[in-house]
This record gives structure tokens, sequence and C-alpha cells, in this order.
């Protein structure tokens, strides 16, 4: 259940350890950056390329906040939630994200095309709120910017 | 007190980092030259030992001394890099990641010789999608270059470095947490002794060091100890920062003992209009309040630890009149139940419920004996009762949020909710 692509990608990740479970996170990323979500099929195939059993990995993808173990939209909002953020009005922002997107935190857009999920601090404390989407990250967040973020994402610009 | 900014020279606020040929055109692997043609590994491990270099991830632990616990044989060893900074709050290490990745290669590369690795791997934080890029464009030029590689420089010294950028888990920043990361398992704490410099990542000796204490010896090697030592009173600059309601918020390269109201009126540009100080966090979420009466207090391990808090990280994160304390530290407590692997039975079962009890005072169900049940809860997560700091370092803000901010603790039983909704 790997394409070949991300087979190659895995092996070539797998060259670089003396142990082939050392590369076991780096494996679960290259299948989510290709289907934006890891299945229990690809888990599957990983933990055989690694040489763990199927639970092993699933214990390890399962502990790590930015493995999905379920399906995401095409595009994956992480607002932060943590603590400089939270004074710089996080919970101004969160409302007015579901609000836009018609979802709470956690859930995805009917259209498949967004997932809003809470996500610990981004390091980016000294331009609170901030959100990661996708892999660009948004700073110094108000509701005018989030819509023109939106708008932006949904167009392509990301 | 020379006012020099040795860690942030070349960076460039808006600015692309250095590439190779600017780096070495700023003197740029220069002290690698140096302690590879002229120093044996113990001299480059004495001169940092004699520098009094201490970790800056929050610890603070003598950087030579914890190189000196590697065993001298010939097997395998590692030297890693904790760019994890997944601490709320924590944004210097993206500043020396981001700004000039050289400088944190040159680094590893003279640290691995010093301890005698010839593997060395920077654990990255997922969230640093910028450095990831700047990193391995980096590294692809030291290796071409021949700073990576085999016999470097003629050297006979062989070094390879690899990036790990993690799946993200606030437990990847302790040390042995991160090592099981490494080696593809739960990052969960292991038992101490043994230490990771007799026995890390694969049973291997290997040293765990933070960005911006490895950022500092290449200078060290350049300048020597007696130059560190007079960068300032306690030796060294120190990456500072602050994040909430202040005018200017952001990082700054200081003499380590900077005061914590100089950092933040002179460098933050004091609190934005209309609103007052009430308190700080002086190192990260992880530590003690600090409050006006300590706006003299020198941030350095000692004084800082004197005032009743931790350096830890160095980045404050300020609590102004207009946000609550109770909703500030119920949101940290939130973050580290979360964050907890789950290991320890304390931390697994007690943070949940000190965030819980703290949720109910801010929805107003809270009673007066919550209070002090908070309080007997962060005794019970103090340091000796797990496996690793976490809980301790939950209960660093809350137990002195309860110290500093009781009447407003109370207010929210009394007033039935949070007064500042």
């Amino acid at each position: 259940m790997l394409s070949d692509e991300e087979r190659r990608e895995i092996e070539a990740e797998l060259v670089h350890h003396e142990y082939p479970r050392g590369a076991c996170i780096e494996a679960l990323k290259i299948v989510q950056r290709h289907r934006g979500w890891v299945s229990d099929e690809s888990l599957a195939a990983v933990a055989e390329l690694v040489g763990m059993t199927v639970d092993e990995l699933d214990n390890v993808a399962t502990f790590y906040n930015l493995i999905f173990r379920s399906p995401v939209g095409e595009h994956v909002i992480l607002l932060c939630d943590s603590v400089s953020c939270w004074i710089m009005g996080y919970e101004r922002i969160r409302q007015h994200l579901s609000e836009r997107l018609g979802i709470e935190m956690g859930q995805t857009t009917a259209d498949g095309t967004f997932t809003l999920l809470p996500m610990v601090c981004l390091g980016d404390c000294d331009h609170a709120p901030t959100m990661i989407v996708d892999e660009t990250l948004y700073r110094n967040l108000d509701e005018a910017k989030v819509d023109e973020i939106l708008r932006q994402v949904q167009n392509g610009a990301s | 007190m020379n006012g020099e900014r040795p860690l942030t020279q070349n960076i460039r606020a808006g600015e692309a980092p250095l590439d190779l040929s600017g780096y070495e055109a700023a003197g740029g692997y220069q002290a690698l030259r140096r302690a590879l043609g002229n120093m044996s590994p113990s001299d480059v491990l004495n001169v940092v030992k004699e520098s009094g270099l201490k970790g800056r991830g929050g610890a603070g632990f003598p950087t030579g001394l914890k190189w000196s616990f590697v065993p001298q044989s010939n097997a395998p060893k590692y030297i890693v890099c904790n760019g994890d900074e997944m601490e709320p709050g924590t944004f210097k290490d993206r500043l020396l990641l981001e700004g000039d990745p050289h400088q944190l290669i040159e680094a590893m590369i003279i640290s691995g010789y010093a301890i005698q690795a010839n593997e060395g791997i920077i654990f990255l934080r997922w969230a640093y999608h910028t450095a990831a890029r700047r990193l391995r464009q980096a590294l692809a030029e030291a290796y071409d270059a021949g700073y990576l590689g085999a016999n470097i420089m003629g050297s006979g010294f062989d070094f390879r470095l690899q990036l790990h950028v993690s799946a993200g888990r606030y437990m990847c920043g302790e040390e042995t947490g991160l090592l099981n990361s490494l080696e593809g398992r739960r990052a969960i704490p292991r038992t101490k002794p043994p230490y990771p410099q007799v026995s890390g990542l694969w049973g291997r000796p290997t040293v765990v060091n933070n960005v911006e204490t490895l950022c500092n010896v290449p200078h060290i090697i350049n300048n020597g100890a007696d130059w560190y030592k007079g960068l300032s009173a306690e030796g060294g600059t120190k990456l500072y920062g602050a994040s909430g309601k202040v005018k200017r918020p952001g990082l700054w390269e200081l003499p380590l003992g900077t005061t914590l109201g100089e950092i933040l009126e002179e460098h933050a540009g004091g609190m934005i209009d209309g609103v007052r100080f009430r308190g700080a966090l002086p190192g990260g979420a992880s530590t003690d309040f600090l409050t006006e009466q300590h706006l003299d207090v020198k941030m350095d391990f000692d004084s800082v630890q004197k005032a009743g808090s931790r350096l830890g990280t160095g980045t404050i994160i300020v609590l102004d009149d207009q946000t609550c304390p109770v909703g500030m530290v119920a949101n940290l407590e939130k973050f580290f139940a979360q964050e907890s692997c789950g290991w320890c039975t304390p931390c697994r079962e007690g943070l949940p419920w000190a965030a819980k009890v703290l949720r109910a005072l801010e929805e107003g169900h809270g009673q007066m004996r919550d209070i002090d049940l908070l309080a007997q809860q962060c005794r019970l997560l103090g340091p000796g009762h797990t496996f690793c700091a976490l809980a301790p370092g939950a209960a660093e803000p809350l137990q002195s949020a309860i110290k500093y901010f009781r009447d407003d603790f109370e207010r929210h039983v009394t007033e039935k909710g949070c007064p500042w909704r």
C-alpha cells in the first residue's frame, strides 16, 4: 500500500540509519506528505520496511502531534493555543475561524478544504497570535488578516 | 560588558542568512580551522570548561563538565543538538537556526571533535520550516566545501551531520526523550543513571546540547575563555526575549545578568499604553512568576534562582492587568497535561486534574478549598516524584501564581466566575 515514490523515498532515508527503526518517524512523514495522513494500510506497509511490528509503529505514530492517523482536509490550519498567543487574542481568532469555516476545532469543512486544529506554541511568540497553514507561518493575526489568508489559500496561493 | 554580540553578529533582521562564502568572509570556520589544526580534543574541552559556559536550554549545567563525562574510548559517540524548542513562550533558538545556520554547523563539528564523536544530529522541531530549509542548504554547502565528511581539512577527523525534523511533542525537548525519539520510539524519559554521556543514542556515549549553548563554542575557540568571561559579570551573553503586551516584543542578545526591568523597559519598550505590568514568567512556561518587586533581579542563573524562579530559556512571558492570571495558568496547565507523555503517574494523573480544577475556577464552579488543593498538587508534582522535569516545571507557574495572585484565585470563587470575562 505504498506508491513506488513513497517506497523510494523511505528507502533513501533508511540508508542514513544504522538501525532501520530510527527512520520510522521520517517514513511516516513521507507517507503523510504524499497522502495527507497515515492510514492503517500505509502504516502496515511502513512497519514492514522499517522492521517493526504494526503495533510497535502505531504506538509511535499515535504519540506525535503531527502524525495524522485520520484523514484531514486539503489544507490544515494549526492555530497556536499556547500562552503568548492566548494573551494576545487566540480566543478571538479561534472564534472567527470557527465562524468563517463553519467548523469547530478538530473538524474538517464539508467540502474537505480545511481542517482546523489547535496546536502548541509555534515558537513565534513575539508575533502572536500565530498559525501555520500547511507549511506557511502567519503572524500578528487579526480577523481581517485571517479572512485574507483563507481567501489566498483557497485560491491556491498558499 | 563591551556590548559585543557574538551569537547574533551575522544576523540582520528580515534578511537571508549568510551563505558559506559570506560566513567565511565574516570569519566563519576559522575556529574550526584552529581547533582541528592547533588543538587536541582535550584542549577544546578545557577551554570550554574554563570559559564557564553553561547550558542555555533551561537547566544551566556547565557545558565543559557535561562533555568531560564522556568516556575516552574509540567506541562510536554522538553529539546531538537540541533544537526542539517547544517550551511555550520561547522563540530564541529559532533566531539562531534561521539566522546563521553555518554558525551552528561549525559549532557542532568543533564540539563533536572535543568529545571525539564522528556523528552529529540536529534535532529540529517540525514547526521551524524555514530553519529546516536553511539548514539543509547550509549542510549541503558545508559537505561540498569539505567542512563535513571524511578527513576534514586534512586533519584526519571525520564528522557527519544530519538533520532530524521531529513530528512534534514537547517531551522531545527532554534529552532522554529526545534520544528515544531519534531511535524511533515514543519520547518518554529514561532512567538516569546511566547518563546519556555514557549510554545515550543506541546505547552509545552521547552529548545533547541546546542550540544557543553550542553557538557559543566557535567564539570561545576564536577569542579564548577570558574574552568569554569578560562579556558579562556572569560570563557570556544571553538571548533574552519578551512576549505579551509589551510595546516591542522581540529578542535581544545582551550580557548575561541584564536585569528583568532593563529588558522589559529598555528593550521591550515597556507595556503598551493603558496596560499595567503584573508579573512575568522569566524563562518560558515552566518557570515561577516574578512580579514588580523583582524588576531589579539580574537575569542570570543564580540571581533568578535566589528570587524564587529559574532563568530557564530567558524568554520572558509578561502578564498584564487586563489578563486573568488564573486563565493564564489554566492555559499553561492544559498544555502540560496534554504534552505529558504519561510515563509517570503524578504527571499523567495530576496534571489533567490541576487543569480541570483551574478550568472549573475559570467557569465559576470553583470552591475555596480548590486553591489549597492546587497548592498541594504542586507539591506532589514537584522534584523527586517523576522521571523528568516536565511535572516539576508545570508546578512552577501554578505554585507561584497561587503565591502572588491568591486574591485573584479567591475572586473567581466569590464572584462565581472569571472577573476578567
